[in-house]
C-alpha cells in the first residue's frame, strides 16, 4: 500500500489504486457551480475568492457569505454562474497578450529624464 | 477560474507543452486550471486534494460529538465555529479539486464507498472534553506543519485554498491550547483528563505525517512537481521539536520514554512509531472507521430531499438549474 502525507491532514494511500477519474453521478445531480467575488472593504475591487455549488443565485449569495466571509473578509459579494463566464482562451499564457510585451514605450521607465528635472 | 479543462483540444506538440509546464514549475510559478499539465500531475493532485477535503469533512465528526456537551456557552460557541471552519475547508478543497475536472458529488460517493481515504487520525474516538483541546493542539498543530508548506503548492487553486485554511487553523490550534491550559489550572481530575488525552493522541498525531521517507515512494515525484515541499520525516521532526516545549508549558508528559534532545543536532529524538497500527486504521480497522463513514452516508442520503427540493424550487422560480 503506497502512502504519502501530501494532503494537509496526513497520510493516506494516494497511489494508483485510488480512483480519481470523474464519473458524474447519474442518480443525483449536484447544484450548478458559481464563482464568488468579494469586496474586502469599501474602496477595493471585488476579487475572485473561489467557487461553490448552489441551487440558485440567491442561495449562492447566502452560501458565499457562510463559506467565504466568516471573519469579516468582505462587505459585498458577487456570484456568477461559472458557465456564464467567458475567458480569454483555454491557456493562461496566451498569444493574445503577447503584443503588449514588446511595447516597452508604454511604460514610464522607458524614458530617460535627467536627474535635475523635478517632480517627474 | 473553475471551468474543468476536460474538453481541452489535444495539443499537436505535447513536448512543447511539457517543456512549458516544466519551465513554469522550475521558475516557481503557479500552474493554473486551464494550463496544460501531465496526466500524472492532474491525477496526483485530485487524489491529494480529495483526500484532504475528505479529511476536513470527516474531521467534523470527532469534535462535533461534543457540541451538545460543551461545558459552557463560550466553549460551545468556539467549538461550533471550529467545526463550521472544517466544513468550510472541505468546501474550499472540493472546489479546488473541481478545477482539475473532478466532480464533488462523485468524490463524496468515492469517500462513502471507501474507494478514497481520509486521514487516519479521525478514526479515533473523542472520549472526554480534553480530547477537543488535544485535537486542537496536536492534531491541528500537525495539520499546520503539513499545510503551511502547501501554501506554496505549484497548483494555484490548491495553494490559494491552503492560504485561507492556514489562516483559520491558527485559531483552531490556539483555542485547543487555551482549553488545555484552563483544564491544567483546574482540578487534579481535570489534569488527569488532559494527560490521558495526550497519551491517546500523541502517537496517532505522529502517524499523520505518513510512513518514513524510505517507505514513501511517491515523495520524490511529488516534490519534483512542487505539490509536496518537505518529506514526511522532515515534517514529523519539525512537529516534535515544536510540541515538546509546548508540552512543558502545559505541564503534561508526552508518552514516549525515548524522547530526548540531541545536543548535536538540536532536534528531539523520539521512539519508534507503530506502523502496523497506522496501516490497520487506514485499512478500515480503526476504532471509528465504520461509524464515520456511516454518518457521512446518512448525511448524504437523509438530506438528499433538501438538495432536490432546492433544485426544484430554483427550477420553478427562475428556470435556472433545472
Amino acid at each position: 500500500m503506497s502512502m504519502t502525507s501530501e494532503g494537509g491532514h496526513g497520510a493516506v494511500p494516494t497511489g494508483p489504486g485510488v480512483p480519481v477519474e470523474p464519473q458524474p453521478s447519474v442518480s443525483r445531480r449536484d447544484w450548478p457551480l458559481y464563482e464568488v467575488f468579494v469586496r474586502g472593504k469599501r474602496g477595493l475591487n471585488h476579487v475572485h475568492v473561489g467557487s461553490l455549488h448552489a441551487p440558485d443565485d440567491e442561495m449562492a449569495v447566502h452560501a458565499a457569505r457562510d463559506l467565504y466571509t466568516r471573519r469579516n473578509e468582505g462587505v459585498s459579494i458577487w456570484v456568477v454562474r461559472s458557465a456564464d463566464i467567458t475567458a480569454s482562451s483555454p491557456d493562461e499564457k496566451d498569444p493574445m497578450f503577447a503584443p503588449s510585451g514588446d511595447k516597452v514605450y508604454r511604460h514610464p521607465t522607458f524614458y530617460e529624464i535627467p536627474d535635475n528635472v523635478p517632480h517627474m | 477560474m473553475s471551468a474543468p479543462p476536460l474538453d481541452r483540444p489535444t495539443a499537436p506538440d505535447e513536448q512543447a507543452l511539457q517543456a512549458l509546464f516544466d519551465a513554469t514549475i522550475a521558475a516557481e510559478h503557479r500552474i493554473e486550471p486551464r494550463d496544460w499539465m501531465p496526466e500524472g500531475y492532474r491525477k496526483g493532485l485530485i487524489r491529494q486534494i480529495a483526500q484532504h477535503a475528505h479529511s476536513e469533512i470527516i474531521g467534523m465528526q470527532p469534535e462535533g460529538d461534543w457540541l451538545l456537551a460543551a461545558p459552557s456557552l463560550r466553549r460551545k460557541a468556539i467549538l461550533l465555529a471550529k467545526v463550521q471552519d472544517e466544513a468550510g475547508h472541505g468546501m474550499y478543497l472540493y472546489a479546488a479539486a473541481e478545477t482539475l475536472g473532478a466532480d464533488r458529488a462523485d468524490l463524496t460517493d468515492k469517500l462513502i464507498e471507501r474507494r478514497q481515504k481520509y486521514s487516519s487520525i479521525f478514526n479515533y474516538p473523542t472520549l472526554t472534553y480534553a480530547d477537543v483541546g488535544v485535537i486542537g493542539w496536536l492534531v491541528d498543530g500537525a495539520a499546520i506543519c503539513n499545510q503551511v508548506p502547501l501554501c506554496r503548492s505549484s497548483y494555484g487553486p490548491y495553494a490559494r485554498a491552503m492560504i485561507r485554511v492556514c489562516k483559520e487553523e491558527s485559531f483552531h490550534q490556539r483555542q485547543g491550547f487555551e482549553l488545555l491550559l484552563t483544564m491544567m489550572a483546574g482540578t487534579d481530575e481535570q489534569r488527569a483528563m488532559v494527560q490521558d488525552a495526550v497519551d491517546r493522541w500523541w502517537w496517532p498525531s505522529l502517524m499523520m505525517f505518513g510512513p518514513p521517507d524510505d517507505d514513501s515512494p511517491n515523495t520524490a515525484q511529488s516534490m519534483a512537481w512542487g505539490i509536496k515541499r518537505h518529506t514526511n520525516d522532515e515534517l514529523r521532526q519539525r512537529f516534535v521539536d515544536m510540541s515538546v516545549p509546548q508540552a512543558e508549558v502545559l505541564g503534561v508528559t508526552l508518552p514516549d520514554p525515548e524522547l530526548s534532545l540531541d545536543p548535536e543536532t538540536g532536534h528531539y529524538r523520539f521512539g519508534s512509531i507503530d506502523w502496523d497500527e497506522f496501516k490497520r486504521v487506514i485499512g478500515g480497522q480503526g476504532p471509528c472507521n465504520d461509524e464515520r463513514i456511516a454518518r457521512r452516508r446518512a448525511a448524504r442520503d437523509d438530506n438528499a430531499w433538501v438538495t432536490e427540493a432546492a433544485t426544484a424550487y430554483a427550477a420553478k422560480h427562475s428556470g435556472v438549474a433545472a
